[in-house]
């Protein structure tokens, strides 16, 4: 099989992402690529507990009294959104129904996008109060593990959107079916460490 | 041949090498000359982990040159194809298992001794006056410098550790800069002097310093922490109980003491008015460290054996230093913190080296 | 669009290497930029080993002095040792395994280009106001309180040649994963492609601490971050960690290759195939399990506690028994085999007792209450050269001798070879064995000076002296290498005549698809088994002759690496924090290398690249002009 097979729903393999052994490569790749980046996500999550309410003397903003839950919530519930409708493209690919797979892309990225919108507005707000990146360690901690995260949803979006503009006009093929694939599952790698930001920074803050 | 030489002879080097350990070095310097009770277990450490791993040499080297004699193939013949053997399992569980016992014989006195050096309660107990017990001097590491203040009696001083022996010393080590790292290596292995943190540990002085070649102890910065890394240097002066009460009240009775800038002494008048800023002259009083600006005290100042930490203990030396101490310690803070003439550095030396607690 | 065009002119081979995706060629410009490092770091050790030679010497500076210390270090570690490494690693790997390339050939030639001008930036500091001067662990106290631009080259520089490492990591694990021969089963690859394997693991796991401690440090110094300012609430004892978790590993990611390489030579110039080959392989993922458990031995003296330190202790201990195995196994591939003393075999011979010496000293300093007194001592200088000389250095050079005919095609003189063995050999011992004794008489390693009389003069000297015959064997290599490249002979195939793996079993010169036909693997030690059923080929096919699938060449990875290093310029002299603005400029220079990286990215993405084939035709004409008559392997 190589990349100008024409298929049809019938003929489409099981699993087009790894049926060349370029899509073998990237699959594999890419879920090293994954095991890396938790590696960096955990560092970051080390220094951020290490470093939480950290700041010179008399530092006023600690995490009860910086962060609203309710916007947290609702970003972890737009980017978890996301999540799903990227696995219902995937779903499409599998049927070989590109048309699916480019709706579902493209409301992954719109929810993506607003998320990162709201990310931006709560960062400018606590700007804002004077938490400024510079303010304390805990701040440079802060900005630093969300902002990494944020950067990460900024690259997924520009990539993703790269994907759906590139093929519109082609269809599925082996040759696209890994990017698509690969562009998921690093989807749902940004989503499942903002679970744990949600989780360590904004839950355990406020609550612990 | 020749290479065979070579390894027999490493094999008796080894051999040698214990005796050769224990009379090595000198004696104010080297943790193979211990002088203290935590210098001598790590010492004892070291000779246990330098007899095991002289076992495991010996086997290797042993295994190593008959294979190499007896297999060459000039010995086996040139068309000869060894037998390829796949391993054997007998073989492998002796040299897992070995080494296991080995490393058990070392590690049982090394989680031992790790205990016992870290054990510090003993600094926060207190008689029923609430005085504490045990002696314990905050050190605090500077660019440069090291500063010793002694909390029980309110004293302090710089660069000349002094200490009692015959009892366990307790150390507060802190860096008021950048990291440094606290090191006598006859009475015992270093331990940092964090930005963060508080670092507690103990020495024990064995022997009085007085009959060492320079009649004290070297101490040594261990953590890269700059240009004048290098010559960071310190003395420990370890003294009998009674001597060190002495000492202790000689250093109490300075409290007040000050220079007089209206003094008939050139160097006096020119220390109150250019020096003094950074440079207590009276050992009584909040550690210099916390007031603005600080400077090694220099109420010992005649009494130490060198200048700056490592210099010759004369005015020549301590005149050189003042006029240029960037030439000698790169990178310290005092350059350009002050303006001075050639005669009066001269009067400021022959001054600085007049301050004394030690009765001559 | 093929590498085989003929003659080239001088511009076009230079763009050919720019855009080459061949491994081989890469490994070629690993060999070169790692070599280049190699001698600037080697240069900087010779110059202070001068500078020490007697007490308050003053041939060098104390400023210059911690500059060239943290150089060496650097250097040697990050863009000497790593990437002579990865030479081999790209070379022989994908021969070894029977692939005609490494998994993604694009993301090879780009690891290899953020490695070196990564390595660029940073040794451009020499030139921009001061190298870096804070040690090449770069403590976070003191790498705040340096002044200048010092400390930021290096942040900068490792950080783009560590994210070329990580990438050339993921590359081989992929590799080795899937792009094995048929028959080439896990349990019967070589042992170099294991040891890769492993080093790619660590380097997968272990890279990223060292990569958000720098960014820590580059948002600290660059951007007025607080991390490390404890005025702040900073904690500078987290970057300790981080570099650690990091660092230790590192040491096993420097020293498993090593491993390998001698794995390789040993059973060759034995005449017998490795001794205990699966208790190599469980000893090899052992000690790189373990290697992320003892990162704290570093930090004995930092204060943890006796519970941590006491911890960390017993773990170090435990990697002696890995090790230990390992050592034994090729003492038995020796035992009862027919050993031919030629120049890889010499070093290899040399490497079993130095790496000795290096291993059991790593396990008193492994004893903590000992190590209070052992750390930051010239122990420690002694215990880590003996590893890394002894082991790494051996084995680089050793590997230099062996490979030679596989890279090149020549044969590097041998007697030169021996003599060249035994100047570094004599000349390793002399610096290193007596600095042992410097640090337990209470010398500090990190000193650009000594005053006299403390007992340390007579073997600062002569450790001196080795150093300077250690530089006189390197000389005499470069030496060995030029008269071969000038007057060497065509080695041909299988020139060591007992080797045992597939890489030997390619005619030279190889083709640059490698294989003609993919290899069938029959077991351990393929190429040896083929020789002794008497094969002529030297390997058996597991498909007809056919349409090879080749990547195409880019200059894109190039520009890639570009932009980064660009971007850096602009990270490096960042107007914030600076009172004036005098340097707003700096912006748009980072703006203008991220943009050239990520349009770069892109491009890559948008613009199919489905690679080419080269078609029977090609490949037996080609093969005509390289070995003389069609189809022919020898």
């Amino acid at each position: 099989m190589d990349y100008n097979t024409k298929f049809t729903p019938q003929t489409w393999p099981e699993h087009a992402e790894q049926a060349t052994l370029e899509g073998k490569n990237k699959f594999v790749g890419f879920w090293l690529f994954l095991a890396c980046e938790i590696v960096l996500f955990a560092s970051l999550f080390a220094t951020y507990l290490a470093l939480k309410n950290k700041g010179p003397a008399g530092m006023e903003f600690t995490t009860q009294e910086l962060y609203e839950l309710p916007l947290a919530f609702g970003m972890t519930m737009i980017l978890l959104t996301s999540s799903l409708t990227s696995v219902y493209a995937m779903y499409h690919m599998k049927n070989y129904n590109f048309k699916g797979v480019q709706l579902w892309m493209f409301i992954t990225v719109l929810l993506g996008a607003s998320f990162l919108a709201l990310e931006v507005y709560e960062f400018n707000h606590y700007v804002g109060l004077g938490f400024t990146f510079g303010s304390s360690a805990f701040a440079s901690a802060f900005y630093t593990l969300v902002g990494t995260h944020g950067f990460h949803v900024s690259v997924g979006l520009v990539w993703i959107t790269a994907l759906i503009l590139r093929n519109a006009k082609r269809g599925l093929s082996l040759y696209n079916a890994p990017k698509y694939f690969v562009a998921s599952l690093y989807w749902h790698f940004i989503d499942v460490v903002w679970v744990f930001i949600f989780t360590v920074v904004y839950l355990m803050g406020v609550v612990g | 041949m020749m290479k065979g030489l070579k390894k027999w002879g490493l094999f008796s080097l080894l051999a040698a090498m214990m005796v050769f350990l224990s009379g090595c070095g000198e004696e104010f310097i080297s943790a193979l000359k211990p002088a203290g009770e935590v210098a001598r277990e790590q010492y004892n450490l070291l000779m246990l982990a330098i007899t095991i791993m002289t076992i495991v040499v010996v086997v290797v080297t042993v295994i190593y040159l008959i294979a190499f004699f007896k297999f060459r193939r000039s010995k086996v013949g040139e068309d000869v194809i060894p037998k390829q053997v796949e391993g054997s399992h007998k073989l492998e569980i002796i040299w897992t298992v070995i080494p296991i016992i080995l490393l058990l014989i070392l590690a049982v006195p090394t989680v031992m001794t790790t205990y016992k050096l870290g054990d510090v309660a003993a600094m926060d107990e207190v008689d029923e006056d609430g005085n504490p017990v045990a002696l314990t001097v905050d050190v605090t590491a500077k660019l440069y410098w090291w500063e010793f203040s002694y909390p029980k009696y309110d004293i302090v001083t710089a660069q000349e550790l002094v200490v009692p022996t015959g009892e366990k010393v307790y150390f507060n080590l802190k860096a008021a800069d950048v990291k440094h790292s606290f090191w006598v290596p006859a009475i015992g292995g270093k331990m940092d002097t964090n930005v963060d943190n508080l670092n507690k540990f103990y020495l024990v002085f064995d022997k009085e310093s007085e009959d060492l070649k320079d009649g004290v102890f070297y101490g040594k910065c261990a953590e890269l922490c700059g240009p004048s890394h290098a010559l960071m240097d310190f003395k420990v002066k370890s003294v009998s109980p009674e001597n060190f009460d002495k000492w202790v009240a000689a250093m109490q009775a300075t409290e007040g003491q000050t220079a007089d800038p209206e003094s008939t002494d050139l160097g006096e008048a020119t220390f109150a008015q250019s020096c003094i800023g950074c440079h207590a002259v009276s050992a009584v009083g909040a550690p210099v460290s916390l007031q603005q600006n600080p400077g090694p005290n220099l109420t010992t100042f005649g009494d130490r054996n060198r200048t700056a930490g490592f210099m010759d203990h004369t005015e020549e030396a301590l005149q050189q230093w003042i006029k240029d101490p960037e030439k000698y310690k790169p990178g310290n803070l005092m350059t350009g913190k002050y303006q001075v003439t050639d005669e009066e550095i001269e009067a400021l030396a022959s001054y600085i080296m007049g301050l004394s607690v030690e009765e001559k | 669009m093929s590498s085989s065009v003929k003659k080239k002119g001088f511009g076009a081979t230079v763009w050919d290497y720019l855009t080459t995706v061949d491994h081989k060629k890469i490994a070629v410009m690993y060999l070169l930029g790692g070599t280049l490092f190699f001698v600037i770091a080697g240069l900087e050790a010779v110059l202070m080993r001068i500078q020490l030679m007697y007490p308050e010497n003053d041939f060098v500076s104390a400023g210059t002095f911690n500059q060239l210390l943290t150089m060496h270090g650097t250097t040697m570690l990050f863009l000497a040792a790593m990437p002579l490494l990865f030479a081999f690693m790209n070379m022989i790997v994908p021969l070894q395994i029977g692939a005609r390339d490494v998994a993604f050939p694009f993301l090879n030639s780009l690891g290899f280009w953020l490695f070196f001008l990564g390595g660029l930036f940073l040794h451009l500091s020499f030139f921009m106001g001061g190298a870096p001067d804070a040690g090449w662990t770069s403590y976070a106290s003191l790498s705040l309180y340096s002044p200048g631009h010092g400390v930021d080259f290096y942040v900068l520089g490792l950080q783009v040649s560590g994210a070329g490492t990580l990438i050339s990591g993921i590359n081989f694990l992929v590799t080795i994963i899937n792009m094995r021969a048929p028959g080439m089963t896990f349990m019967r690859m070589p042992l170099f492609t294991w040891t890769t394997f492993v080093t790619s693991a660590l380097i997968l796991f272990g890279f990223p601490p060292l990569t958000a401690g720098l960014i820590l440090l580059l948002f600290d110094r660059m951007f007025s971050a607080k991390f490390f300012d404890v005025m702040y609430g900073g904690n500078t004892i987290i970057w300790e960690h981080l570099f650690w978790i990091f660092g230790h590993p590192e040491v096993y990611i420097l020293v498993l290759p090593a491993f390998g390489l001698f794995s390789e030579i040993i059973p060759t110039f034995s005449r017998k195939r490795l001794f205990g080959y699966s208790s190599m392989v469980f000893a090899t993922i052992l000690i790189g399990f373990l290697g992320f458990m003892v990162w704290a031995h570093h930090m004995f003296t930092v204060g943890l506690g006796p519970t941590a330190n006491a911890i960390f202790a017993v773990a170090t201990m435990a990697i002696a028994v890995p090790t230990g195995m390992k050592v034994f196994n090729w003492l038995l591939t020796v035992w009862g085999g027919s050993i031919k003393v030629t120049t890889p075999m010499l070093y290899a011979l040399g490497f079993i007792p130095s790496f000795v010496a290096g291993g059991v000293t790593g396990i008193m300093q492994a004893t903590a209450p000992l190590d209070y007194q052992l750390h930051d001592s010239y122990f420690i200088v002694a215990h880590f050269h003996y590893v890394i000389v002894g082991g790494i250095v051996l084995g680089l050079l050793g590997s230099t001798h062996f490979y030679w005919p596989l890279f090149f095609n020549r044969m590097l003189n041998e007697t030169l070879g021996k003599i060249t063995f035994w100047i570094f050999f004599i000349g390793f011992h002399m610096t290193f064995f007596l600095q042992h004794f410097l640090g337990l008489m209470g010398m500090p390693r990190r000193v650009f000076t000594y005053m006299p009389d403390q007992g340390w003069d007579l073997f600062n000297f002569i450790s001196t002296i080795g150093a300077f015959l250690m530089s006189a064997g390197v000389i005499l290599l470069v030496l060995n290498v030029i008269i071969t490249a000038i007057k060497g002979e065509p080695a041909g195939n299988d020139p060591w005549g007992d080797t045992r793996t597939l890489e030997w079993a390619i005619p030279q010169p190889i083709p640059f698809y490698n294989f003609r036909q993919t290899p069938l693997v029959r077991g351990l030690d393929p190429y040896w088994i083929e020789k002794q059923e008497g094969n002529k080929e030297g390997m058996v096919y597991a498909e007809p002759l056919g349409d090879i699938h080749m990547p195409n060449n880019s200059i894109v990875p190039f520009v890639m690496s570009l932009g980064l290093f660009i971007a850096s310029f602009g990270a490096l002299y960042s107007p914030l924090g600076v009172a004036d603005d005098s340097r707003t400029w700096a912006i748009p220079v980072l703006v203008i290398g991220l943009v050239i990286t990520f349009g770069s990215m892109i491009y890559r993405s948008l613009k199919d690249d489905h690679g080419y084939y080269v078609t029977v035709a090609e490949i037996e004409a080609l093969e005509e002009e390289l070995y003389g008559k069609k189809g022919g392997n020898k």
